[in-house]
């Protein structure tokens, strides 16, 4: 399989997985190929999602990552270090360095908030004032200082992946790997917990990959995604390009879920009109480009749908206009002038 | 009724057996029971050490030793009983029957408590590098501790039984007292006060496990 992504220049891989296949025996005998030949690079210091629907593989896919599940078939390598030819030990000592979050938090009930993060600390063997000392700045990162003697079941669910990104991130890891981390928070918890990796990502430089359903996950915190569908990758790129102009059904069914632009057809008001999209990002947001492109024009416009948002911090917009009025060609000639102003105009079938 | 025939001394004597039986017996009980049952865990299907090969055999042992009655068991261990404490009688004689016929029971009781750990918390232990020993201690063990202290509270009542039916082959104690008096002898009054022991010894267990139990529960 092609090397999807490819190596970018300025962009270190981090985490390299080349055909990676997971076969399962399914109940009846016969195998099952949870993901099959994963050729992927994230790269050092970016926000990588990966969404599918549940039986897409994603989870499987992350698990590939830390060898929580050892793939059938390929290879992972996580910065230098293959972790495919690490026998037992060698991988514990790699896994420090891959910290990892759940959508169940995954805590220690029987022990409190300061012990649950001090836990890879004590598996790192380091001593106890070093520890302490660590736990608290951790608690402060995450935003429970007053928190740090309560036990997991005295948290709201918020408050436990706080805890549960401090633990991840005791050891002072490469990676955060993040398993559907916000699918089981509120909307707006979900909100708070992606401000804070957002954060981590650019204070800390880490590098985190999120496997999600949720197509706001991936808009509002990801630089690159990589959609899913039964077992494989099937389509990749930096979530502006995968999103605004998605190729893969699945990936239309995603971004659909997310904005209520229909197909337009049945919007149309007037007779002999053309239907155009146009797409906008980045600062051509903000720019009176139509306004521009109609100044003495006869042809007429209606705005028949529209959305201005944003895509982490890149702003885009979306709008369905209508074209009526003026002579033959003329609409065309507004076309062309939205083009060369550098906007993509996608013109709707009639 | 009357209560001319307790002697106090004697009942008291046969109270510090069995209460020395019991800590003894449970000591063992503990250990050798709580290494079976993590073996046990670890090595049934899905598990950390998944041995089906030696899981069957340690499940088999297990139920063989739990399927034959105490009262029966006791009696067959005795040569083995003779080859480890060079005696089958008296408190000393009393510990290995105990043990064998109470840890395969704990065993089975801590297995239980070890399948009640939230999978997910063990997989979060993996992913941070923590190594199998690191799982089970500092893990298995930890979050099991209610469901592991109910299994001793459990198995002291059970413990408190055994060691009656030791009073009938010689182990002294509070059984060998209601038999020998209460039962042979038709002394009626000492059935009752030995019982009543017996059964406040039982309270006495139950409420001070299920105690600790909340205390140490955090769910």
């Amino acid at each position: 399989m092609e090397l999807i992504g490819g190596v970018v220049p300025g962009g270190i891989n981090l985490i390299h997985l080349q055909d990676v296949t997971k076969t399962y025996r399914s109940a009846g005998g016969g195998e099952v190929d949870a993901i099959r030949d994963i050729t992927l690079d994230v790269r050092k210091g970016e926000i990588f999602g990966i969404i599918g629907h549940s039986g897409a593989g994603k989870s499987t896919l992350i698990r590939c990552m830390n060898l929580l599940e050892r793939p059938t078939r390929g290879t992972v390598k996580v910065g230098e270090v293959l972790l495919t030819d690490l026998g037992e030990r060698g991988l514990q000592r790699e896994r420090r360095k891959i910290g990892m979050i759940f959508q169940h938090f995954n805590l220690l009930s029987s022990v409190t908030v300061r012990d649950n993060i001090a836990f890879p600390l004590k598996l790192a063997g380091q001593k106890k004032p070093a520890i302490a000392r660590r736990v608290d700045e951790l608690l402060t990162l995450v935003g429970l200082q007053a928190h740090g003697d309560k036990f997991p079941s005295q948290l709201s669910g918020g408050q436990k992946q706080r805890v549960g990104i401090a633990r991840a991130l005791a050891a002072n890891p490469e990676v955060l790997l993040c398993d559907e981390a916000t699918s089981a928070l509120d909307p707006q918890t979900t909100n708070s917990i992606l401000s804070l990796l957002m954060d981590i990502n650019e204070k800390l430089g880490l590098t985190i990959v999120l496997i999600t359903h949720e197509m706001g996950v991936i808009r509002s915190i990801c630089d690159r995604v990589a959609v899913m569908d039964a077992g494989t990758i099937v389509e990749f790129g930096n979530v502006l390009d995968v999103f605004l102009k998605p190729s893969h059904p699945v990936t239309r069914q995603f971004v659909d879920e997310m904005s209520d632009l229909s197909d337009g057809a049945p919007l149309r008001t007037r007779d002999n009109s053309r239907l155009i999209r146009l797409h906008f990002v980045g600062e051509e947001t903000y720019q009176p480009v139509l306004f521009e492109a109609l100044k003495g024009s006869p042809v007429q416009c209606a705005i028949l749908q529209g959305t201005v948002s944003r895509m982490k911090h890149t702003p885009y917009g979306q709008l369905l206009v209508e074209l009526s009025g003026g002579g033959p060609g003329e609409a065309d000639a507004v076309i062309e002038s939205l083009r060369a102003s550098g906007l993509d105009v996608e013109v709707l079938p009639e | 009724m009357t209560w001319e025939n307790i002697n106090w001394d004697e009942i008291w004597q046969a109270t510090q057996d069995t209460l020395t039986m019991m800590v003894f017996s449970m000591i063992f009980t503990v250990i050798l029971g709580l290494a079976l049952g993590v073996l046990l865990y670890l090595t049934s299907s899905r598990q950390l050490l998944y041995m089906p090969a030696l899981y069957s055999v340690l499940s088999f042992v297990v139920n063989i030793l739990r399927s034959v009655p105490f009262i029966i068991l006791m009696i067959a261990v005795m040569p083995f009983t003779e080859a480890i404490v060079n005696t089958t009688i008296g408190v000393k004689g009393a510990i290995p029957p105990l043990v064998i016929g109470a840890a395969p029971f704990f065993a089975r009781l801590v297995e239980t408590a070890l399948r009640e750990v939230d999978k997910g918390v063990i997989e979060a232990a993996q992913a941070m590098g923590a190594s199998k020993w690191d799982i089970v201690r500092r893990v298995l063990l930890r979050e099991s501790r209610p469901g592991l202290l109910a299994a001793v509270t459990v198995t002291a009542v059970t413990l408190v039984s055994y060691t009656a039916m030791m009073g009938t082959i010689g182990a002294g104690g509070l059984g060998d007292l209601a038999i020998r008096y209460g039962y042979m002898r038709f002394q009626t009054d000492i059935m009752i006060v030995t019982v009543v022991i017996l059964i406040v010894l039982v309270q006495l267990l139950q409420v001070l496990g299920d105690r600790l139990v909340r205390r140490i529960s955090r769910r």
